[in-house]
Parts: C-alpha cells; structure tokens; sequence
C-alpha cells in the first residue's frame, strides 16, 4: 500500500453568523464542513458528490489553501499546510492546482492564452523566455490544441477549448494534485467526453492526483476510484467507486442515484423521492442530518448522530440502519 | 382550458427560419425546422449549445431578441392559425393563455422587488378583467397549492429572496399555467436545480400534465430527462432537427450518426465505465452553413453525396424520421 499524497482529518469549516456592524454579534455558525476525512493517493481520483451547500466545494477551498479550516488537518505529503507563508505557499501552490466551472471566468480575457499558461512558471522562476515558451507549447499539446494557438485571446476559443487551455495552465507547474470543481459540467454532452477523456489520459501520464468535486454522478463513476458522498457538511458514503455503484447503501445516496434520471427508458427501477428540501445548514437537524427526509426514519435518528461504520472492506457509511452490521 | 380532445394536433410549425441579420453576415440559427405537438404530449428538444433549440423556442412565442432577429420564413400553426400573422397586440392575449414558457433560471424570471403574490396577481388579472382583489388573491393561493407549495397563504407575501431554487420554479410554473395554455414550453427548467429537487420537479409537471391535458415542448440537453420525461424526441444540430421519434426509438434505434454518436457519448450510470465516445471537431459556423448534411465534416461514414447536398427526411418507422442519405425505409 503507498502512503497517501494527501490527508485530510477531522475538517471542520464554520462561518459565523452575525449581526450588526461595529458591535457585531455572533448569531450561530454555518457548519459548511463538520468532520470530514479522507486520503487521496498519488496518480488517483477521488469523487466528492452532493448537492449544493453539501460543503464539497468549501471542503475543495481549504485544500487549495483559500480557506482556513476552525479545525483539523490537511497534509500534503505528510507536511500541515496550515501556516505556510512565502516560499513554502508557492511551492504548495505549485503542487496543488485547480480547475474550475466556468472557463469564462479562470482566464484573463486581456492575456493571451500562452502568458496566462506561462504564469505560474514566471512566478516561480522556472527558467528562461526560451524555455518558458517551449514549455507552454509542450503544454499546448498536451491538452489537444495547436502550439501556436498561444498567441491567442480566449475569446477566440469555444466553452471546450478553453477548459483545455485552463487544463494546460493548471498542469504547467507539474503539479501532484488537480482540484477538478466540476470541470466539465459547463461544457456540451460531446464535447463533455472529449475532456473527461482527456483528463483520464493526462492522469496516465504525469501521475497526477485528482479532487472531483462534482454533482453528476455518471461523471464521477467514469472518472473516480475512490467517491466521497457529503450531506450538509458531512460524509454520509465512501467507499471504492466500484463497489459504491455496485451497492449503494446509504439512504440518502439511494436517492440521489434513483434521482438521477436513467436515460434508457423502460428502465423501472426502485425510485425514491425525497420530500422537501435540503435544511438550512445554519440550523441543521439533531441526530443524522438526513432524518428529516429520510424515507427509512427510526426514532433513535433524531437523537443519535451515525457514526461511519465500514460495511465492506473500504466501504464505510453513516447510518443507523448498519449499527448491528 | 383547451377544447381540442386528446391525440389532435396543438402546434404545427413548418419550415421556420429564423435568422440573425448582423453586419458581419448572416447566422441561420434556426433554418428550416418542422415539428408538431399533439394535445397531452410531451416533445424532447435537445441539442448542443448553439443548436438553435431556444431561438426556436423564442421564435414560437415571438419573444426574439433584439438586435437583428427576425422570422423570415415559416408557419407556427397553433390550433390551425398561424400566429406569425398575428399583430403584437393580438400576441400579447395569446401569450400566457394559449402559450406560455418557463426558463431555465427561474431567479432572472421573477422580480426581485415583488412579492410572489404581486406576479401571481398580474398574470391572473390580465385574464380575469374586473374580478376583486379578494377573488384573486383567492385564486393566487389556488395557482401555489397546485404546484404543491405547503403553507401558500403564507408564501404568498413573501420575496422570490425567501425562497430556495426549487420553490423559486415551481412559483415560475404557476404563473406559467395560470392561464391554462394548451401550450407550455419549459426551456432547461431544471438545469439549475440539485437532481433530488429536478425529480420533485419534473414529476410535478407530469402531474399537471395529467390535470389539464397541456401539450409540453421539452427543451434539454440532458438525454437523462428525455428518458424520464418525454413521450417523442427532436434532436436538433446547427439549426434543424436532424432526427425526431418516440423516445423508446430513439435510444435503442437512433439512426442518425449525430444521434447514435450524441448517446453514445453520455456518461453512463451502468455498464463499462472505460473511455467515453466522443464526437471529434466543431458543429458548423451558423453564418458559413455547407451546402451538404451539416454533421457531415464530423461524420464518421460521409460520402461524397453527403457533401453535395443536404439529405431529404427519411421516414423509418411511425412517426420516426431522419435526415440522412446513408438512412433507408424499411
């Protein structure tokens, strides 16, 4: 067994709540992370799922150093990366790269395409103009475009390319972990495979780990080895992707797999359909956070809060209904 | 509600073009699509971005937008009279009560500023002139129970900032039938919503579906939906509707090689989970159309004939028809 590239232990994220100004008081607190751990492997994927406010995306946040966690750890190969200041952050910084949603948004549309790529190399003093521009055109290559495609402005780009572009400038830096929020969620059904693909290749070849965070789960079962289920700041399912969509077990995640529309009609297959919404996190509910809308509610469920029990090896879940497991 | 008994045709549109008149040149976003819609059916419209599926949505509530859009071909038949004719005034009675629309992002939809009361009681006085405030109020009430909103008495004062995503749609479609059209277009409603909430939705519009027989014009790009909520299914590239069938057909016979290669690159829940297929290259530039089938530069089997000219509408089975040359009757 290799030792993991990344640890995460115990997280929690809390923003407080307040009210007023100049002598502002504190409300509560939004529990967007509430004791969250896992391991990510060199060259792996982890899947983070869950619908929004689940903290998947905050959780992303304090990996990428954006976010500073109220408690817990995260180490990068066995190092804390909280407190990291000058040389250590950038050299964190060009270990752990993101990308994002909306390619619109992650690049300058003032810069060509080639600086914004050889940014991350400029600042961190990687070598000479030469050097620098045959690296961008390596990277250029990499991810499917045209070396000379640098001289560009994204604008001159279409929604996919320009998730390529945003690839190659995360990727320049070599960096060992790719936080991924849902990268391909913005881009078109075929165009959608072309990068989900392509991520898969890149993984093959430079060995680098990936963060998942998405919401579709036919995505994450493509991409993911390991896929982490979050409710209201919590981990309710993890287990190997494999074996999560070979047996769902949680309550929850059965309905967010019956929700999702199978597409091949003629396809009747046990459907769960919670009632209500997701509670505010503000004021989250006793016991397991999903009691309220769960369809298999017994009464110890308000009172006690599930604790993740492995169920099958490497298969853990947070669910009274698995105490006697 | 509408008279006409189940099964007859609600909305024919034939042939409609509708292009953008710039002063680069000309984009043929819509150019040349026919459907018809029968009472209590749900029609797919799916496609990529750019396709041309909203326009032609837009174009059908003649809502384009401004900035050198313009019908200029074509006939949307509702209920036998084509309302391209019809003056704006005349458009302004049609829309809400005969065709109504709900749009992807239901936040842009209402406004901010008003409760969900007010826009309630706008649509519903537009229709019932000279009622009390009382009756419609009443009625507004009505209108929030019917999309299954709990306490609507209370929900009725409060801002579309109170709500979540999901209740903020389902005040969206209440307005939206208000008037009982016999025709509702739901451009992506759910693709801003969580997949628990999109399924509250989706079989709520089914349920009022049920109600008052509407006919729905689906537009998505999620095959998932399709599956879940349609009866046929459009698939449109660069402008025209390239394939169009029932659902069942569709998935497990599509015969156009977009169709085949667009299913067959969705990421599955089942099955291997290997490397996906991908279609390779762009769709066509909207203002350089070629003259031949438009899929054809990214066609795995084109021919030479694929290049010359665009291929007829093949019928391959009941109500299932394809634009493609290499496609045979059977």
């Amino acid at each position: 067994m290799s030792e993991p590239l990344l640890r995460v232990e115990g997280l929690k994220k809390h923003f407080a709540f307040t009210k007023g100004i100049l002598f502002a008081r504190t409300l509560g607190h939004v529990k967007a992370v509430d004791d969250v751990s896992f391991d990510i492997k060199a060259g792996e994927t982890l899947g983070l799922v869950g619908e929004s406010g689940c903290g998947k995306t905050t959780t992303s946040r304090m990996i990428l150093n954006l976010e500073e966690p109220t408690e817990g750890r995260i180490l990068l190969e066995d190092e804390p990366i909280s407190g990291l200041q000058g040389a250590a952050l950038s050299a964190y910084r060009a270990k752990v790269q993101a990308v994002f949603q909306d390619p619109w948004s992650s690049l300058n549309p003032r810069m060509k395409v080639g600086r914004t790529i050889a940014e991350s190399l400029i600042v961190n003093d990687w070598g000479d103009k030469e050097k620098i521009a045959a690296r961008v055109r390596e990277l250029l290559q990499q991810v499917g475009l045209r070396p000379e495609q640098a001289e560009q402005y994204p604008h001159e780009f279409s929604g996919g390319q320009r998730q390529r572009v945003a690839l190659a400038a995360a990727l320049a830096s070599r960096p060992k972990l790719i936080v991924l929020d849902e990268p391909v969620s913005a881009l078109d059904v075929s165009i959608r495979a072309q990068m989900m693909n392509l991520l898969k290749d890149i993984q093959a070849q430079d060995n680098v780990a990936y963060l998942l965070v998405a919401h579709d789960l036919a995505t994450v079962r493509h991409m993911a080895d390991h896929t982490v289920v979050m409710y209201l700041g919590k981990i309710v399912e993890k287990a190997p992707t494999e074996s999560l969509f070979a047996d769902v077990r949680h309550p929850y995640t059965k309905a967010l797999f019956s929700a999702v529309l199978v597409a091949w009609p003629g396809r009747s297959e046990e459907e769960i359909e919670l009632r209500g919404e997701v509670p505010s996190p503000l004021n989250p509910p006793s016991g397991c956070r999903f009691h309220t809308r769960c369809p298999w509610v017994m009464p110890r469920c308000s009172q006690q809060e599930p604790v993740l029990r492995e169920v099958s090896p490497g298969h853990t879940v947070a669910c009274h209904l698995f105490d006697n497991a | 509600m509408s008279d006409t008994p189940p099964g007859d045709t609600v909305l024919d549109v034939r042939d409609l073009h509708t292009h953008f008149f710039l002063r680069r040149g000309v984009v043929k976003a819509v150019d040349g699509v026919s459907f018809s819609l029968k009472r209590g059916e749900v029609l797919g419209l799916v496609g990529e971005s750019g396709c041309g599926k909203s326009l032609t949505a837009l174009s059908l509530m003649r809502l384009l937008p401004k900035g050198g859009a313009r019908t200029i071909k074509g006939e949307v038949l509702l209920g036998g009279e084509n309302i391209l004719e019809r003056t704006p005034s005349e458009m302004r009675e049609i829309r809400g009560r005969r065709i109504s629309m709900v749009l992807q992002d239901p936040q842009t939809s209402l406004n901010p500023v008003f409760s969900v009361g007010d826009q309630l009681r706008e649509a519903i006085e537009r229709r019932r002139k000279g009622a009390s405030l009382s009756e419609i109020m009443k009625e507004a009430v009505a209108a929030l129970r019917r999309v299954e909103i709990a306490a609507p008495e209370q929900r009725i004062g409060q801002y579309p900032h109170q709500m979540s995503g999901g209740m903020k749609q389902r005040v969206v479609g209440a307005i939206a039938i208000s008037g009982e059209p016999e025709v509702l277009i739901a451009d992506e409603p759910t693709t801003a919503l969580d997949v628990t909430i999109q399924l509250q939705y989706l079989k709520l519009l089914k349920r009022l579906q049920a109600e008052n027989g509407m006919a729905i014009l689906f537009i998505t790009h999620d095959f998932g939906v399709v599956g879940r909520m349609c009866d046929r299914v459009a698939v449109m590239y660069a402008g025209r509707i390239v394939e169009c069938g029932p659902v069942k057909q569709i998935f497990e016979a599509p015969q156009h090689p977009y169709t085949r290669a667009l299913i067959a690159s969705v990421p599955k829940m089942t099955g291997p989970a290997g490397r996906l297929t991908t279609i390779e290259g762009q769709p066509p530039s909207l203002m350089d159309l070629p003259q031949g089938c438009r899929f054809a530069s990214r066609c795995a089997l084109v021919e030479q004939r694929c290049l010359d000219a665009y291929p007829a509408s093949v019928r391959v089975g009941e109500e299932h028809t394809a634009d493609c040359w290499r496609v045979t009757p059977p």
